[in-house]
């Protein structure tokens, strides 16, 4: 039972970050129908930023980090706007191509700057060792980003729901040309909403670096699993996003445990299964169901 | 007199050509093809195995018998058993290489035994483990560096005979993975030890935390573990570290890949106390290994190391010297590979000397890591000598 | 204007033959590259296979070395276990491909092209994951050993200067190429070009679109796979990367530079694609990464038809302009 909790610790932080890494692939497909395959890539570039800064400037962690989502969204807005901007109206694809180039590009860029190898950081005294809870210690990194998490899901679905920003974004993505017809300044909110979602992808790349471990192969790894989490969850939903990411975090960890001989197939079987059942994921199960 | 003049002449006229066909070969440079990492994520072990070369070439002069010895690199980043095959055959009929050495991957040695074995010309195994078999599939393959069963059956003996009396293995799930897990469990058992849960780890992206987690829940008196080393090592002892097994009272074993020299002092003060065994260290203490470690920090700097992977470097261009010296520059594949497997060295790493199947019979030494002079050190503490494959036997 | 090839005449350019000039040419003044050349030459009949699917037939997919793997590994277990003549090898192993692709086509072409993207990346990426895990079958990572090929038609060896590998592999690309032309400038060919076009529009006009795409996809994985069968014959080995995520990226890579659609274009990006790789492998691979990135990224943006594409543009703008200047 002990083990279990565990397991369950390790695996709803791996799905936190696996949430942050593709929250933002999830809106722009939703949205744009955009396939931005170089999405991981800015996470990677957020990550690479915040070891710069944390090891080489001497910011501390929460320093570091910051400044990391900062410049990295930054760099993503001006990547929208001047280049995938003029992908919206071309055929699937063109946009998984001309995406796949520029993570090729970001890879080895930060190849050839930082080197192959592993990165690290210094994480502050609070955020190392254990936890303990009498017979079951956890691991005090991984605490915070369930509770960030949990945070921050709470901060986007406020956000979603209730601003008027947020009306403006689930209108676009319900239905785009009405929403423009409405008067909905649809690239304005295309581009707030690809800034978010690049923020939040360069914090997961950022907190990454010390429970996923960075180097220059994170950007591929990491986009297989963020586009099993958009097919899982449905492009577009932030609940159904969420949900997927949890669940496979979970998988993931609970196989790695009780399963070790399984592996990576698993998931792939699943993101398969998926695919022929149910291509639109899990978004709007609750929906359907009334 | 006629027919004496022209037997003479034709004598005379065979002496010359072959003389010439012989000076042709000695004043040919002799071309020496390294496949290796040049670029990826084991580009540094690369680098180090060709500083290591480079160095000995200056030590040693870049002539011997007459010929000038001439290295051409290619670049097999990783497991790329395509890349390595494609350069061994580009290397022997393109460039006309005379050895074929390096290999820091299993698979890559493995694709390229066919090839070396079709052109009759010596490979040398420097620097990766590769399986067992690999030596008796082909008499011109020579491994100069180490097999997993060879540096495992010690470490679980000694273990077995020191206190330790379970154990949970967790290796990588490829070749030299299964090769280690296997040796230690069979030796470790043979010894009255008992191993109570095995697992392996996929070779791409492992995450260590689960597998060392499961390992934890099972309280062994120590773990048994096995990576292909450079950055997995890190996140491995980083992970073990993070866990609390240490707290835990778990110790941990592993080969020397996970402890490589090179890369000791980045795992910090978690990596103090660990177990390992390996046929090298930078710590050994011999006059050779010491002029050797002096040479190469002068060379390339105060900080630098180099690990078993430099030494399998430097021996291998020790033996290619030595076969070139013997016949006078000029050899065919067999002579080479007869010379080859015969030799008797004194290596950085201890005595080196070669079993029947042309694999590499050394001493295995049992260390703990060590903090000396601010840096992280494996200093030996037991030895097993002229440890032979146990390997080929076992499969 | 329609710079496909005709489907009532199909007749034989002049044009045609270059590439195979240059295949007989690059025998006598290369002879020390036949293995590179041999790459080449299997390359291109990959991405000859994937021009079938994606050029003619619209199916979007970025998991074709599933196929290829398939077909290596097919070979490779006939080479292991007795079975080692090596033209009877490949097309059994093209037939098995060939019906992982029936059984699969179905489901890639129906959906729409994301989830098409998609599901060939998760097929692709299970394969691999499979082959990986069952090392017994495959050997994993260290890839399958022993496998012997005897030699063609019993005479021609497949020696390691790849002397017969090159021609064995020019004389496949020539029959896939006849296949693929062949399909092209037959009925189905035009079939498929009106799908591509309209697909609610053809299937309005009672077209079966589904048998059409099926069909041809078929073919191509078994093209692909055959491809797979040369490799692991030529070279006696199969490496596990056959079926990596990276050599699907590349032959999409190759026929989008080459041109998708003109039948040659696969054959043109891969000689470009593997012959640049080799040549600039000497440089720093990151080097090599950035630039093949790059050219996707330039290549999408302002020459979404690819070289040929480009070359028969060009033509046609000078055929314009000198039909105008004729006029005036």
């Amino acid at each position: 039972m002990l083990g279990f909790l565990g397991v369950l610790v390790d695996g709803l932080s791996y799905g936190a970050l696996l949430f942050l890494l593709s929250i933002g692939l999830s809106v722009t497909l939703g949205m744009m129908g955009f396939i931005n395959l170089a999405h991981t890539a800015l996470a990677m570039v957020g990550g690479y930023l915040a070891v710069t800064l944390g090891e080489r400037a001497g910011w501390s962690f929460g320093w570091a980090v910051a400044g990391a989502v900062a410049a990295a969204t930054v760099l993503g807005v001006v990547l929208e706007r001047g280049l995938f901007q003029l992908m919206y109206r071309k055929s699937e694809l063109a946009q998984v191509l001309l995406t796949l180039g520029v993570m090729l590009m970001a890879t080895a860029g930060v190849t050839y700057v930082w080197g192959p190898s592993l990165q690290f950081v210094q994480v502050p005294a609070a955020l190392t060792g254990r936890a303990d809870f009498g017979p079951i210690d956890f691991s005090r990194y991984r605490l915070m980003l369930l509770a960030l998490s949990v945070v921050l899901l709470v901060a986007l679905l406020v956000g979603i729901e209730r601003t008027r920003f947020g009306t403006m974004i689930r209108a676009s993505v319900d239905n785009q040309r009405v929403a423009a017809a409405l008067g909905i300044p649809i690239q304005k909110v295309f581009m707030a909403t690809f800034a978010i979602g690049t923020a939040l992808a360069a914090l997961g790349g950022a907190l990454g670096v010390e429970a996923l471990g960075l180097d220059a192969t994170f950007a591929m790894k990491y986009l297989v699993l963020a586009l099993l989490v958009v097919v899982l969850g449905g492009a577009g939903s932030i609940t159904g996003t969420f949900a997927a990411a949890m669940l496979l975090g979970v998988l993931n960890i609970a196989c790695a445990y009780y399963l070790p001989e399984i592996g990576s197939f698993a998931m792939y079987a699943l993101m398969l299964v998926v695919l022929l059942v149910r291509p639109q994921g899990m978004r709007g199960l609750s929906k359907e169901a009334a | 007199m006629k027919r004496r003049l022209t037997l003479e002449l034709a004598a005379a006229a065979g002496l010359l050509l072959t003389s010439a066909g012989l000076a042709a070969q000695t004043g040919e440079p002799l071309r020496v093809g390294i496949i290796t990492e040049l670029s990826g994520a084991s580009a540094d072990s690369g680098r180090q195995g060709r500083q290591v070369l480079e160095l000995f070439m200056k030590q040693h002069g870049d002539t011997v018998a007459g010929r000038k010895v001439e290295i051409l690199y290619r670049d097999a980043p990783g497991a790329s058993p395509e890349l390595a095959r494609r350069a061994a055959q580009e290397l022997i009929s393109r460039e006309k290489v005379d050895f074929i050495g390096g290999f820091g991957f299993t698979p890559n040695a493995i694709a390229v035994a066919p090839v070396v074995t079709a052109a009759k010309k010596p490979m040398i195994i420097m620097n990766t483990a590769a399986t067992s078999v690999i030596t008796t599939l082909s008499p011109y393959v020579m491994r100069m560096s180490f097999t997993l069963p060879q540096v495992t059956q010690p470490l679980a003996e000694w273990a077995a005979k020191n206190g330790i009396k379970t154990v949970y293995t967790i290796v990588t799930d490829f070749g030299p993975g299964t090769d280690a897990e296997k040796m230690f469990v069979k030796t470790f058992e043979a010894h009255g030890g008992k191993v109570i849960g095995s697992v392996r780890t996929p070779l791409a992206n492992p995450q260590f935390g689960p597998f060392l987690q499961r390992a934890r829940d099972e309280k062994p008196d120590a773990i048994f573990a096995f990576n292909p080393g450079g950055d997995q090592a890190v996140q491995f002892v980083k992970a073990y570290a993070e866990r609390g097994l240490a707290k835990d009272g778990i110790k941990l074993l592993t080969t020397g890949d996970i402890v490589d020299d090179a890369f000791l002092n980045k795992m910090g003060d978690a990596a103090l106390g660990l177990i390992s065994s390996h046929h090298y260290s930078t710590a050994h203490d011999s006059p050779e290994n010491k002029a050797f470690v002096a040479a190469y920090r002068e060379a390339y700097g105060a900080k630098e190391r180099t690990s078993f992977y430099g030494v399998g470097s430097w021996d291998g261009m020790s033996a290619i010297y030595e076969v070139a010296r013997r016949t006078n520059g000029s050899f065919t594949g067999e002579e080479a590979m007869k010379i080859l497997c015969g030799l008797k060295l004194t290596s950085p790493r201890g005595p080196i000397s070669f079993d029947e199947h042309c694999d590499i019979v050394q001493n295995v030494y049992i260390r703990r890591v060590e903090k000396r002079d601010g840096e992280l050190y494996n200093v030996e503490f037991a030895t097993f000598p002229a440890v032979k494959d146990p390997g080929k036997a076992a499969k | 204007m329609n710079v496909r090839i005709d489907p009532f005449h199909a007749p034989w350019r002049w044009s045609e033959a270059l590439p195979w000039l240059a295949v007989v040419a690059a025998w006598f003044i290369w002879p020390d590259y036949l293995p590179l050349g041999t790459q080449v030459l299997i390359g291109a009949l990959f991405a000859l296979s994937l021009d079938l699917a994606l050029g003619y037939a619209g199916i979007a997919t970025l998991g074709h070395a599933a196929y290829l793997g398939l077909g290596a590994y097919v070979a490779g277990w006939l080479g292991k276990y007795g079975w080692s003549e090596p033209i009877s090898g490949a097309l059994l192993a093209a037939a098995a491909a060939g019906l992982l692709g029936l059984a699969t086509g179905r489901v890639v072409s129906a959906g729409t092209h994301l989830s098409g993207l998609m599901l060939t990346l998760a097929l692709g990426m299970l394969l691999f994951e499979a082959a990986n895990k069952a090392s017994g079958l495959t050997g994993g990572i260290d890839g399958l050993q022993g496998v012997q090929i005897a030699p063609v038609f019993g005479v021609f060896e497949f020696d390691f200067a790849a002397r017969t590998g090159y021609v064995y592999a020019a004389a496949w690309l020539l029959i896939g190429l006849l296949v693929v032309r062949r399909i092209v400038g037959s009925p189905l060919g035009l079939t498929l070009n009106a799908v591509r076009l309209n697909p609610k529009r053809t299937a309005a006009l009672g077209v079966h679109n589904g048998r059409a795409l099926l069909l041809s996809y078929t073919v191509s994985t078994a093209l692909a796979g055959l491809a797979g069968a040369l490799l692991t014959q030529t070279t006696q080995y199969v490496a596990i990367d056959v079926l990596s995520f990276h050599r699907s990226a590349d032959v999409l890579t190759m026929l989008i530079i080459g041109g998708a659609g003109y039948l040659y274009g696969g054959i043109v990006g891969a000689a470009a694609f593997i012959v640049l790789q080799d040549v600039l492998s000497g440089m720093n691979p990151v080097y090599w990464q950035f630039w093949l990135g790059l050219a996707l990224v330039l290549v999408v943006l302002f020459m979404h038809q690819g070289a040929l594409g480009a070359l028969a543009a060009a033509r046609d703008r000078l055929g314009r302009r000198l039909r105008r200047s004729g006029d005036a």
